[in-house]
């Protein structure tokens, strides 16, 4: 039998995207940005803490990360916790040695769960954005709309009241949407979010409430795709960083402000092995001049200021 | 279904007639940047998901994007730099999504050739005449838009059915990239017995491979593009062979990917002996100087 006729059919296939959410556009063919203090290069690092429950659910797909052996998954669990009680103090100090400004990216649990830690940021004065309730708890397609608005809110009310920041930025757990997240995310005043991975620089996003900035956080350079999923050497991710840093930077002095978005686990770059990994290419990026460290947060208003 | 696909008889690399290439080049050298549209949210095919994820599937549908909107131009400066003329296998609806591409290819006499509509549009379950006109659309497309008569094709996502390539033939291409069972370029049986070859394409050497399914480093995929160059040279010496390297926006052209390929690219077009060419041109050279004689030594070797 074949196909339905309508396998033949292509409703979309005219100019721009397949669906109004953003405008096609090249990166080569935008109006240059000019970052504050005439800096080349935007430095964003995300820190992502997370919470990974044991009694995983895995539905509709089982978490970046998240538990794979039979119940109890003690080793997962354990080695995912290792990053919010070890691994995070030494990425601390490594942000501090080379004056780079993180932002965090915190599931709803940790905030609940960690109040020690959760302070600890908040004392830092770093900026914190919402990482879901915690990584069994997907946004995802075909998910009920009035559980998905409940799950969002419970994680921006929990963050918001527990660090007393506006938290107006958004990574979604295994950077996983709904049709509906973005339009949520604007109804529940985020201005910015993370999970489109489909450029090096932010843009525009539009929704159902107005607009909202999509800032791109690279998933091919993250650590925890080089090391745990691609399975790539503590060194190899050293060098993949700063040969992405020195296109980016060589880029940017040709066609304005580039950014650089760094996103790390303290589960993967925090042990003893690799800290020192994540400090040579923090000491590389921040040993040239034209580095501005900025949380995500800035890096957004500069840009949406640049427009 | 078929134990054997019997599109080309086994055909040893000892002892083969010799392939000259032009200027007495020992390797025909081209680079197929895949220009693909993946859609949102398809129309289901019974036989394959398009995405792992519940649509919208955010994550792959934004990995692909990224290609045309960030991935392209860098690509595309970089062959520039090297006198490279991309063959690009192309989702033909790119035509009408993004045609500012298809300009900036035209305007570098780039080959077009067809790799579909969508690469989220599958050959399974098509009937003749389903594929038929999905195959005669992608060329009408580019023919529309470029001005160029499609002789190449690579499957949509690589899915095919049994007479994919008859189908092909039939609609006026001369080669496939579909195969990769050899280094040089081999006849290859359609059912109309029109001269239709296959043209070495290699997934050993496209970065989607190299970058999703063997997750290759970096700058080892530099070391392995040379060191795949370097044998093929030498052995071009005595038999004239084929070296490709498949490329996406959204794999090769990421911050951290690009120089490692650019020395590499930057080697082998610094090398004397190479010809530095198209698909299309490697197919017409083949079937015009290579073909005849290809396939009565097949026949020799075959009945010996």
């Amino acid at each position: 039998m074949p196909l339905d006729p309508s396998y033949l059919e292509y409703p979309h296939r005219s100019y721009g995207m397949d669906h109004d959410r953003y405008d096609w556009s090249m990166l080569v063919d935008r109006k240059p940005v000019a970052w504050p203090g005439g800096k080349r290069l935007a430095l964003w690092v995300n820190v992502s803490l997370q919470y990974f429950p044991l009694n995983q659910q895995g539905k509709p797909f089982a978490p970046v990360g998240g538990m794979t052996t039979a119940y109890p998954d003690l080793r997962h669990y354990t080695l995912r916790e290792y990053g919010n009680r070890v691994g995070i103090f030494r990425c601390l100090k490594a942000f501090d040695k080379y004056g780079v400004k993180p932002t965090f990216a915190v599931c709803g649990r940790v905030a609940e769960r960690y109040p020690y830690l959760l302070n600890r940021l908040v004392e830092r004065g770093d900026e914190i954005i919402a990482h879901g309730w915690h990584m069994d708890a997907p946004h995802y397609g075909g998910m009920d709309e009035g559980d998905e608005a409940m799950l969002m809110e419970r994680t921006l009310d929990t963050l918001r009241a527990k660090t007393g920041q506006p938290v107006e930025g958004w990574l979604s757990p295994s950077k996983s949407q709904s049709a509906r997240t973005p339009d949520l995310l604007v109804e529940h005043d985020v201005k910015y979010m993370c999970d489109w991975i489909n450029d090096d620089m932010p843009y525009n996003f539009r929704t159902s409430a107005g607009d909202i900035v999509a800032m791109p956080l690279s998933t091919e350079l993250e650590d925890r795709f080089i090391m745990q999923a691609n399975l790539h050497s503590e060194s190899e991710y050293a060098d993949q960083v700063q040969d992405a840093f020195d296109y980016l930077y060589a880029e940017a002095a040709e066609q304005g402000g580039r950014m650089l978005a760094l996103s790390i686990h303290p589960w993967m770059l925090g042990q003893p092995h690799r800290i020192g990994k994540l400090e040579q290419v923090l000491e590389y990026i921040t040993g040239h001049d034209g580095v501005w460290t900025a949380s995500a947060g800035e890096i957004c208003a500069a840009w949406q200021s640049a427009q | 279904m078929k134990e054997d696909p019997g599109l080309y008889d086994y055909w040893p690399y000892e002892n083969r007639p010799k392939i000259t290439w032009p200027n007495g080049a020992r390797v025909a050298f081209w680079v197929a940047p895949n220009i693909e549209f993946y859609e949102l949210d398809p129309a289901v095919n019974p036989h394959r998901k398009a995405w792992p994820r519940p649509v919208p599937d955010v994550n792959g549908y934004a990995t692909r994007d990224y290609g045309n909107r960030v991935g392209h131009m860098r690509m595309m400066r970089t062959l520039d730099k090297y006198g490279v003329r991309g063959s690009i296998s192309l989702s033909t609806a790119l035509c009408d999504h993004h045609p500012e591409i298809i300009e900036l290819c035209k305007e570098r006499n780039w080959e077009f050739f067809s790799h579909g509509i969508y690469n989220t549009r599958y050959t399974y379950g098509m009937s003749e005449a389903q594929e038929r006109a999905m195959i005669e659309d992608a060329i009408e497309t580019i023919r529309k838009h470029t001005g160029q008569q499609c002789a190449g094709y690579l499957a949509p996502a690589l899915t095919h059915s049994d007479i994919t390539m008859d189908l092909f033939a039939e609609a006026g291409g001369i080669y496939t990239c579909d195969l990769f069972h050899d280094d040089q370029p081999t006849p290859v049986h359609v059912r109309s017995g029109k001269k239709f070859i296959s043209v070495p394409y290699s997934l050993e050497m496209n970065d989607t491979i190299v970058y999703v399914v063997n997750k290759i480093e970096p700058r080892r995929y530099g070391e392995m593009i040379k060191a795949n160059f370097d044998r093929l040279y030498a052995e071009g010496a005595d038999n004239g062979v084929v070296m490709c390297v498949p490329l996406h926006g959204y794999q090769v052209s990421h911050p951290h990917r690009l120089k490692a390929f650019e020395e590499a690219l930057e080697y082998i077009t610094g090398h004397s002996d190479v010809w530095v060419t198209t698909g299309r041109e490697i197919a017409e050279y083949y079937i015009e100087n290579c073909y005849d004689e290809a396939v009565a030594d097949i026949a020799a070797k075959g009945a010996a």
